[in-house]
Parts: structure tokens; C-alpha cells; sequence
């Protein structure tokens, strides 16, 4: 039972004339959840964007469910949530019509059948939004809009959930029904990489770490316990040069 | 109802209200991507295929629609790939379009800046009967992709990155997007003008945000008023001698000025029906903190 669902080796990326990932091996298999941890900068959003082909790769090979990436087509399989944007739509759009799109993977040309709409449903009610279902996403506060974003993930009953900063600025009640939901998700078999500037509630949830610096792999393993000093003890040996951001991961883990 | 009888007014009435519905229904897409000026800009370009129309003695219609369709598709390559210098280039494919449209017009033994004039503010009353079979099928088409496609297109315009993602071809419906917003640009060449084409694209929208919470709602509203502004222009430019695209604009402005003003005490009654229909919503007054009142008559 160890069939990679996400697996990247040796990926390089750049953006603008700048590197950003130097030679990334990440793997998620198939059951896991796999928090990718980090300073901001470290280049977490670019790994993940990479995966689902939003970053153009100069170097590595990137496979989803054992498909090079360039050849994939099943992405009803997959639920991204992107990391949280301000920027809303020009025209005003209700919750229900937001999470509608992330079930358009399920249908053919886009036409919405009775199971559709039922999945749209279900996707709220796992969020705790389905009361809000005909409010424009505009009313909403900023955990409120994290958790319809998710129910968009959900809504197309994907194997893969891939989510960027989840928690980043929810409220606590929030928090609480996101991790409920993930809880639910991963019970259910779910596969998950997030992303994440702190371990905070989801904790429990996590099975594996993996840290990133300036673009590269700076630990995979158990996640790091007691966010604590010495949370990472050994990683001076990965990466002793990399000087110009004295003690990034604790700020990753703590700030 | 006396001008029902006359040939022009009815293929005039029929091209405003084609107009009326096709402006709106891509204006609401540019509008969600705020690309508001999108149609300004190929209401330029397209002023070559004008002038183009009459040098080579072709449907200035048809050769509008050619030239803005190539012009919108190159739009769309430079925002792909132009980057830092994207909106320079789009300034020199405006301006260029606007220049080539007086130079070929000039150039043209018919043509002359009179005939231009007509595609620059729209000439509802020399409409031909060929103009009008151009208009239909040329509106057939943007009405069969703005709703025949509306879940995709509006994914796309909503959260690009996340549209990819659920394996939608999202750089073909961007062209398709812009295709077909070139074709609405022709479509209302005839009716309110080239100059005035975006107006209609994009007021009628930013009206029916005014009521509406919801993108279908937004949808069908901003239709219901590009419908009712493009008859009220028309006919009131039977009446009173009154250029028909400048007479539609106005009231376009009208309809936005006249629905914000209705819409502030509309969100407040709706704010009050929340607050005392709605238990499980949030109080509309704030409750003092449970900890200092100890007899737990908290709010109201
Ligand atoms: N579009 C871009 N163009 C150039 N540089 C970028 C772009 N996006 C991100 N970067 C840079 O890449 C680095 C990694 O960014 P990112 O992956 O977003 O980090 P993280 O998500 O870990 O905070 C940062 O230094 C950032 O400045
Ligand atoms: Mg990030």
C-alpha cells in the first residue's frame, strides 16, 4: 500500500531568471497526509503549483497517480484550494455558484445533472456552509470564504486534496471545521499535501513533514514535535552555507 | 405603435435588440475578469476592418468582424506572453487600429470620413437587410456560447489557476471569450458605434450588480436592461430627432444612476429581514459579552 499519489524528483524551477525550487524529491502516498512546511519565500506554493502544472518545470520529473504530470487528464481525482487571493471576480457570485465550479470536472460539457447538484449540496454541508448556500461570497468573512473554497475542492469527490495555507487568517471556528472536515476526508481514504505555516490543529492529522528551504528539501520525516528550539535537530548538516536566513525554520514553524 | 410599419425602423428595432442581449451577455465575463475595456479596445481595431471593407468594396460588417477577431485574438497572445510590456503593445495595436480605419477609408473611392462616422456612432437607420442577416447569425453565436457555456466561461473569468486545475481548456475558452466579444463588437457596430460599443458591454452590468447577489441573477438583469435601454433608445429616436447609439448610452447611464440610488435603502431592508427573520443569522447589533451579565439576558 505504498503507491506515490504525488511524487516529484529532482525539480527545478524558476521564476523569472530566479531559482526557486533546486532539485525537489517529495513524495505522497496514497492514504498520507503531508504537510509541506516552510518560511514564507521558501518556495512551498511553487512545489505545489508545480504539481498541478501551473509552474513550468525546467528540470525533474512530476507524476500524479503515477502519470507523468504533461499526460494527466484525470483531474476530477484532484481538489486544489489555492493559496487565499483578496482579488474577488468583478461580478458578484453566490456560494453555491463558486463550489459548482469544482464539480465541472465531473460533468460532460459543463451540463449539471441531478447528482451534480446534490454533490454541491454535500460539499457545503461538509463545510458547515450549506445555510449560506445563496449569499454572495462577498458577505462572507475570511474564514467563511476559506471554507467555500474548500467545499469547491470537495465538490468533485476528489482522491487528492491539495490545499495551500488552509488555516492562514480563519477564524478559530473556522479552524475547527476544517479540521473536522479534513479529519473526515482522510478517514474516508483521502490523500493530502498541504500546506502550512504552522501545525497548529491539524497536528493529529499529520503524518509526515517535509521542510523546505530556499528550495530544497531540508526534512522529510515525522512531523516536527513540540514546535519547540530544537525542533529539527541535525538539519545544520543539510544545508550548513545557506546563510542569509539564520533560523528559518522556526520561524516557518512558529511565526 | 406607428413605426412598426416602416421597414427600416423594424430591422432597426431587431438589430438594437439583438444588441441589447449579446453586449451584456460578454460584457459580464470581461466585466468578472476586469477586462471592463476589453471592448473598447477592439471597438479600435475593428475601425481597419471598416476601412479594409471599403477599399477592397467587401461588407464593411463582415470585414469588421474578421479584423476584430484576428485583433482579439492577438490581444490575447500578448497578455500570454507579453508580460511587462503587455499594455504598450496593446496601446499600439488600439491606436493602429484606429489609423488604419481612416487610412483605408480614405483611401477607398467610395469611402470617405462621412461613412466612417456612421461605424464611429452607430447608424440604426441605414441598417440593410444584409446588415440584419449579418447581426443575427452573428448573434446566434454569442448568445449560443455566452449560455451554452456560461459554467465554463464563468470558472475561467471566477479563478483561472483553480479552472485549470479541474482540467478546463482554459487558454482555448480565453479565446473563445475574446472571439466572441470581438463578434458583439460588430454585432453593435450599427447600433450605438464602435466608439460607444463598450458602454453597452459593461454599464448594464455594473447596473445590475446594483440589485443582484448572485452571477445568474447579474446575468439576466443586465440583459433585461441592454434590452430595454436599446428599444427606449430606438424609439425615442423616431420620435424626437436624437442619434439612436448616443440616445441608448444615456439612458444605459440612466438605468445604472437611477438602480444605485434605489439599491441603498434595498440592502438595508434586506439587512433588517436578516437580522429579525433569521435566528441562526448573526444578530445585527452587537450583545454584550456573556461574562459581565451574569443573568444571561444577553442581547435581544
Ligand atoms: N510569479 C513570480 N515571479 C517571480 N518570483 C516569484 C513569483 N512567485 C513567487 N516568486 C518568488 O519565489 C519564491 C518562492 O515563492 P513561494 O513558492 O510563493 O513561497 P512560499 O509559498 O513558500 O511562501 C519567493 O522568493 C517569491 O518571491
Ligand atoms: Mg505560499
Amino acid at each position: 500500500m505504498t503507491e506515490p499519489v504525488i511524487s516529484l524528483r529532482g525539480v527545478r524551477a524558476e521564476l523569472g531568471s530566479r531559482p526557486v525550487l533546486r532539485g525537489i524529491d517529495l513524495t505522497v502516498n496514497r492514504g498520507e497526509v503531508v504537510a509541506l512546511l516552510g518560511a514564507n519565500g521558501s518556495g512551498k506554493s511553487t512545489a505545489v503549483r508545480s504539481v498541478i502544472g501551473q509552474v513550468p518545470v525546467s528540470a525533474g520529473e512530476i507524476e500524479l497517480f503515477g502519470t507523468p504530470r504533461a499526460r494527466f487528464r484525470d483531474w476530477a481525482r484532484v481538489g486544489y484550494v489555492p493559496q487565499r487571493t483578496t482579488a474577488a471576480g468583478g461580478v458578484p457570485a453566490t456560494v453555491t455558484e463558486i463550489v459548482s465550479s469544482g464539480r465541472l470536472s465531473r460533468t460532460r460539457f459543463g451540463v449539471f445533472r441531478k447528482a451534480d447538484r446534490a454533490a454541491v449540496r454535500h460539499a457545503l454541508e461538509l463545510v458547515g456552509m450549506a445555510d449560506r448556500a445563496k449569499d454572495s461570497v462577498d458577505a462572507l468573512s475570511g474564514g467563511q470564504h476559506q471554507r467555500v473554497l474548500i467545499a469547491r475542492a470537495l465538490a468533485s469527490d476528489p482522491e487528492l486534496l491539495i490545499m495551500d495555507e488552509p488555516m492562514a487568517g480563519v477564524d478559530l471556528a473556522s479552524q475547527e471545521v476544517l479540521a473536522r472536515t479534513l479529519r473526515e476526508q482522510v478517514a474516508a481514504g483521502a490523500t493530502v499535501l498541504l500546506v502550512l505555516h504552522e501545525l497548529g490543529p491539524l497536528e493529529p492529522l499529520i503524518d509526515r513533514a517535509v521542510v523546505l528551504r530556499d528550495g530544497c528539501v531540508l526534512h522529510d520525516g515525522p512531523p516536527p514535535k513540540a514546535v519547540g528550539q530544537h525542533a529539527l535537530p541535525g538539519h545544520d548538516h543539510v544545508h550548513p552555507h545557506a546563510a542569509h536566513d539564520a533560523e528559518p525554520i522556526r520561524t516557518g514553524l512558529l511565526s | 405603435m406607428d413605426f412598426l410599419n416602416y421597414d427600416f425602423m423594424q430591422r432597426a428595432l431587431l438589430a438594437a435588440v439583438l444588441v441589447g442581449i449579446t453586449a451584456p451577455a460578454v460584457g459580464i465575463y470581461l466585466v468578472q475578469r476586469r477586462q471592463a475595456l476589453m471592448g473598447d479596445g477592439i471597438g479600435h481595431v475593428a475601425m481597419t476592418g471598416v476601412g479594409l471593407g471599403f477599399l477592397l468594396s467587401w461588407s464593411p460588417v463582415w470585414m469588421a468582424t474578421l479584423v476584430s477577431v484576428l485583433g482579439a485574438v492577438l490581444m490575447e497572445l500578448i497578455r500570454w506572453y507579453g508580460r511587462t510590456r503587455g499594455d504598450i503593445a496593446l496601446a499600439m495595436l488600439f491606436y493602429g487600429g484606429m489609423a488604419g480605419g481612416v487610412m483605408f477609408i480614405n483611401l477607398a473611392p467610395t469611402g470617405s470620413n462621412a461613412n466612417l462616422t456612421s461605424y464611429l456612432f452607430g447608424s440604426l437607420s441605414t441598417v440593410s437587410e444584409s446588415d440584419v442577416t449579418a447581426i443575427v447569425l452573428l448573434a446566434a453565436f454569442v448568445v449560443l456560447v455566452t449560455l451554452g457555456l456560461r459554467r465554463q466561461l464563468f470558472a475561467v473569468s471566477q479563478d483561472e489557476e483553480f479552472a485549470r486545475v479541474t482540467g478546463l481548456p482554459v487558454r482555448a475558452l480565453n479565446l473563445l471569450t475574446a472571439i466572441t466579444a470581438a463578434v458583439t463588437v460588430t454585432v453593435a457596430m450599427r447600433v450605438v458605434g464602435l466608439l460607444l460599443v463598450s458602454a453597452l458591454m459593461v454599464v448594464p452590468v455594473a447596473a445590475a450588480q446594483q440589485l443582484s447577489r448572485s452571477f445568474a441573477a447579474t446575468f439576466a438583469i443586465a440583459v433585461g436592461i441592454g434590452v430595454t435601454v436599446t428599444i427606449g433608445g430606438t424609439v425615442t429616436s423616431y420620435y424626437q430627432d436624437v442619434p439612436p447609439g448616443a440616445t441608448i448610452v444615456l439612458l444605459t447611464i440612466g438605468a445604472f444612476i437611477a438602480l444605485t440610488a434605489l439599491a441603498a435603502p434595498l440592502a438595508r431592508r434586506r439587512a433588517r429581514a436578516m437580522a429579525t427573520g433569521e435566528p441562526a443569522g448573526d444578530p445585527a447589533e452587537c450583545a454584550i459579552p456573556a461574562s459581565r451579565e451574569s443573568d444571561g439576558k444577553v442581547g435581544v
